[in-house]
């Protein structure tokens, strides 16, 4: 072990999905979307939700997936999942916004969209989806890691939004716009 | 801003192809919510009498309720309504699922069809997208196969779709529409669909729905959720299973079926079999439906497991709910395996689980009694399951003999005569009931089955137990968290209800706590079916997480309309009263309003005439059944007063001033 490197605690916060014990309800999608609106809780949207439920019922799938990291481009290769005989959809696990599928992106702007694990002030007991997964198909759990310590701070939804934004226009075209925009006040 | 509601409708006239979305009025949903209700007063606007069920000018409306999409747990109803080809009267059948939220969520409240397309298309709502496309690429196709392969054309794997099968196309008078897991399936409303040459309705919405005062709302749903929680931890004691829980009878889930297979009947509701259920029968359908079963299944946000996925070895995989599990296999005496097997091949057919297998034993009772010949029934294998699989490949297409069983038992008895008319033993208002026969009368029954708009149990009966209790201990302790009787008084009635004795079945309840426990029962089908909550967590279990005491606080916060227990009870009043008023005005009459005459083995002609005489007064309505003016005029309905007093329908209160004891001798009596 390096003995100048810093460690550091982190807690790491896990949602265990069991699609087994999934009954297709889509509530997680319902409240996730109620709670991030503004304000809180005055709308639903399940085309605004973090968490989106791959359901093909007539095959029994079910599969919760969580809206990860915002990508510029698609992959190059692509996955595709037989499991228990099931086959299942191209790229039907991966957590990406991505160009290559409406998945995960704000359905007015196309900006994408980010599980932040409801970080709220002051904070909640589970994530909402969570709570609202009576049949525990979602179940939440912490623990602490030690990592290194790095530097820079977690991308915030704003800066994702922007980049996503760079990504399709261009740096100079969206500064441009800005300051049109403030320019007519 | 409109709150919980869209604000829109969108009107299509399949005709002309013409497509509008229109602004609906506010004051429309403080009369009357939405959902049912509000489909009841665009009927009663826009199809007067005269408009034939399969006709251009009858309407099918598909609804969403007023809180459908929100966040209320179970708010996900589609109300459809229609003129119905079976009774001739108002249709309207409900299913679960996932297709009115994205209705909502697409923008409209309700989607109101009219007309008559040249050939078969079906419909496609993307937002404000509206296509009308062909079809004929869809014809003969399964309801459940259609959806998929509208799903695929599209791309859009979420797209919800409502389809017919063979059953719609072909004008079946008890075809039902399909979706996925649910169904809306009685009273023919699939017919009707088929009429207007429309396959299916396929809709995408990505829009947001939004509440008037956020915070509060979630803090009632939150505890609906909660109160879910709790209460299936604590099944009702003393009841049967089925009766016990939330949700629909959990039929999925439940391998025990001694109670349904030795109390309701067998084959065209003839048989009951005491003795049917035997450790070995249990054994072997517990491994029958123990194998077919992949998944319990739930609908738009509800924690509930209503439905099943089921596939059958050889059998293309479906999903069921209820009590569709049973209909085949006790019409056909047979076996479940066969009813899962054959429910399979009736739900891509599109057709009602309850009338479909009633008409299919009632065919081949007229065989056996020689109302038909050998001959109408050429090509029908010998074998008991293979004769129930043919009859409704010739039902669906409308092929020789089926062509008349389509029309179901009602009107295919009117071609055989008499003799046909006594087998078709089991309707109320043309009507296939469910296959139940029982000895006493019970007078709260009675009157459901008599007086409901709909015609059909399931959809009136609910919160108060359907038997007495035995002990008092049993009793004392159902009422003691009992938070959800509209008032005190219906403790009592339930704590003096009795097996036995003076304060049992057929007087007691008497007919005055008969009518309330009926309008307390009533009232909440009525708020559900306005507010596009599934009757599963509401007007149906018994203590169920929403009631007459919190409705109008989720109302309230959801819509931003302030009322309170006595303003909800009104609205439930005037809408089930234009309901019934919309009945009247297609001919309903006092004598309509009767069970199948060998419901009860034990009948009671003078208390049943009390009973109803009762029961109208108590609504304000005369001895025949119609509304009286001051009643309309009193719940704001003075336009139907109008109508109905122009149509010659008398309106007057005829009801005796003094003496509620015995009815006039010249007021119709039903037959019995
Ligand atoms: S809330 Fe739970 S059960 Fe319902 S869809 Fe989401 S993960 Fe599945
Ligand atoms: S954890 Fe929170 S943000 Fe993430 S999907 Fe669940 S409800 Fe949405
Ligand atoms: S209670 Fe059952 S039928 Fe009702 S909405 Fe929930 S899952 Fe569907």
């Amino acid at each position: 072990m390096d003995p100048t490197s810093k460690k550091r605690k982190k807690l790491v916060k896990t949602i265990r999905i069991d699609v087994d014990k999934c009954n297709g309800c889509r509530a997680c999608e319902v409240i996730c979307s109620s709670f991030h609106a503004s304000p809180k809780y005055s709308s639903s949207n399940p085309e605004r939700s973090r968490i989106r439920v791959i359901r093909e019922p007539l095959r029994d799938i079910y599969v919760p997936v969580y809206a990860g990291e915002y990508t510029a481009a698609e992959c190059s290769g692509r996955d595709k999942y037989t499991i228990d005989g099931k086959a299942y959809d191209e790229c039907a696990f991966c957590r990406a916004s991505c160009p290559s599928r409406s998945l995960f992106k704000e359905p007015d702007s196309g900006l994408p969209l980010k599980c932040d694990m409801c970080e709220s002030d002051p904070p909640l007991e589970e994530p909402m989806c969570v709570q609202w997964c009576l049949n525990d198909a979602l179940v939440y759990e912490e623990h602490e890691v030690e990592v290194e310590e790095e530097e820079g701070v977690e991308q915030g939804e704003l800066e994702l939004g922007l980049e996503s934004l760079v990504d399709r226009h261009g740096l100079q075209k969206l500064m441009d716009t800005i300051a049109r925009m403030k320019k007519k006040g | 801003m409109r709150f919980a509601e869209t604000g829109y409708n969108l009107e299509v006239d399949l005709s002309t192809g013409n497509v509008e979305r229109v602004e609906t009025d506010p004051r429309w949903t403080e009369q009357h919510l939405g959902g049912l209700a509000t489909s009841s007063r665009i009927l009663w606007d826009r199809c007067p009498p005269e408009v034939e069920p399969y006709s251009e000018e009858n309407l099918l409306i598909f609804a969403a309720g007023l809180l459908v999409g929100t966040p209320a747990p179970g708010a996900n109803r589609t109300v459809v309504t229609t003129i119905s080809p079976q009774s001739l009267f108002t249709a309207y059948s409900m299913m679960g699922g996932f297709f009115a939220p994205e209705l909502k969520h697409a923008g409209y409240d309700k989607l109101i069809l009219r007309g008559r397309s040249p050939s078969l298309v079906y419909l496609w709502i993307h937002n404000d997208k509206v296509e009308i496309r062909d079809a004929a690429h869809l014809a003969g196709k399964g309801a459940n196969e259609t959806a998929d392969l509208i799903r695929a054309e599209l791309r859009e794997p979420k797209a919800q779709v409502a389809a017919i099968g063979l059953a719609g196309e072909n004008r079946v008078r008890f075809a039902s529409i399909e979706h996925g897991r649910s169904s809306a399936s009685r009273l023919g409303i699939g017919g009707v669909m088929g009429d207007k040459r429309l396959k299916a309705v396929a809709v995408r919405g990505t829009r947001d729905l939004n509440v008037a005062r956020p915070a509060e709302y979630m803090e009632l749903c939150n505890w609906v959720l909660k109160y879910i929680g709790i209460r299936e931890q604590k099944p009702v004691p003393g009841v049967m299973p089925i009766l016990a829980g939330l949700g629909s009878p959990q039929e999925m889930k439940l391998i025990d079926e001694e109670w349904h297979t030795t109390n309701f009947m067998w084959g065209n509701s003839r048989t009951r079999r005491r003795d049917f259920w035997t450790k070995e029968i249990e054994e072997k359908w517990k491994g029958t439906q123990e194998s077919v079963r992949k998944r319990l299944v739930s609908c738009y946000n509800c924690p509930m497991k209503c439905g099943a996925t089921i596939s059958v070895p050889g059998v293309a995989t479906y999903m069921m709910k209820c009590f569709s599990k049973l209909t085949y296999t006790m019409a056909a005496y047979s076996d479940l395996d066969f009813g899962f097997r054959i429910a399979q091949r009736a739900t891509e057919y599109g057709v009602d689980a309850f009338s479909a297998p009633q008409v299919m034993a009632y065919g081949l009772e007229l065989l056996e009694h020689g109302i038909l010949g050998p001959a109408d029934f050429e090509g029908m294998p010998a074998d008991n399951e293979g004769r129930f699989y043919w009859l409704l490949d010739r039902i669906v297409r409308r092929e020789g003999i089926g062509d008349v069983l389509a029309d179901g038992t009602y009107w295919a008895a009117k071609k055989f005569g008499k003799a046909a008319e006594d087998l078709a033993h089991n309707n109320i208002k043309k009507h296939e009931q469910l296959p139940l026969k029982l000895g006493m009368l019970n007078p709260v029954y009675f009157l459901m089955y008599c007086t409901g708009e709909k015609s059909n149990i399931t959809q009136i009966e609910g919160q108060f137990p359907q038997a007495p209790f035995a002990t008092m201990a049993e009793r004392e302790d159902f009422v003691k968290d009992w938070v959800q009787v509209p008032d005190e008084k219906f403790k009592k009635y339930l704590l003096d209800w009795e097996l036995r004795g003076e304060r049992s079945n057929p007087n007691y309840p008497t007919v005055e706590m008969s009518c309330d426990i009926v309008d307390w029962q009533e009232r909440m089908h009525h708020i559900d079916d306005a507010l596009g909550m599934c009757a599963g967590l509401g007007s149906f279990p018994l203590k169920p997480p929403y009631h007459i005491h919190n409705y109008p606080a989720f109302i309230a916060a959801a819509a931003g309309l302030d009322i309170d227990e006595a303003g909800l009870t009104t609205i439930a009043r005037r809408n089930r009263t234009l309901l019934r008023a919309l009945n009247v005005r297609r001919g309903l009459t006092r004598d309509d309003e009767r069970p199948p005459d060998d419901h009860w083995k034990k009948r009671f002609p003078d208390l049943e005439q009390k009973l109803l005489d009762g029961y109208y007064k108590f609504k304000g309505w005369n001895l025949r059944g119609i509304p009286t003016e001051s009643t309309l005029n009193g719940l704001g309905l003075g336009f139907v007063a109008d109508d109905l007093k122009k149509r010659g329908l008398a309106i007057d209160d005829d009801h005796p001033s003094h003496g509620q004891d015995s009815a006039p001798a010249d007021h119709p009596k039903a037959a019995s």
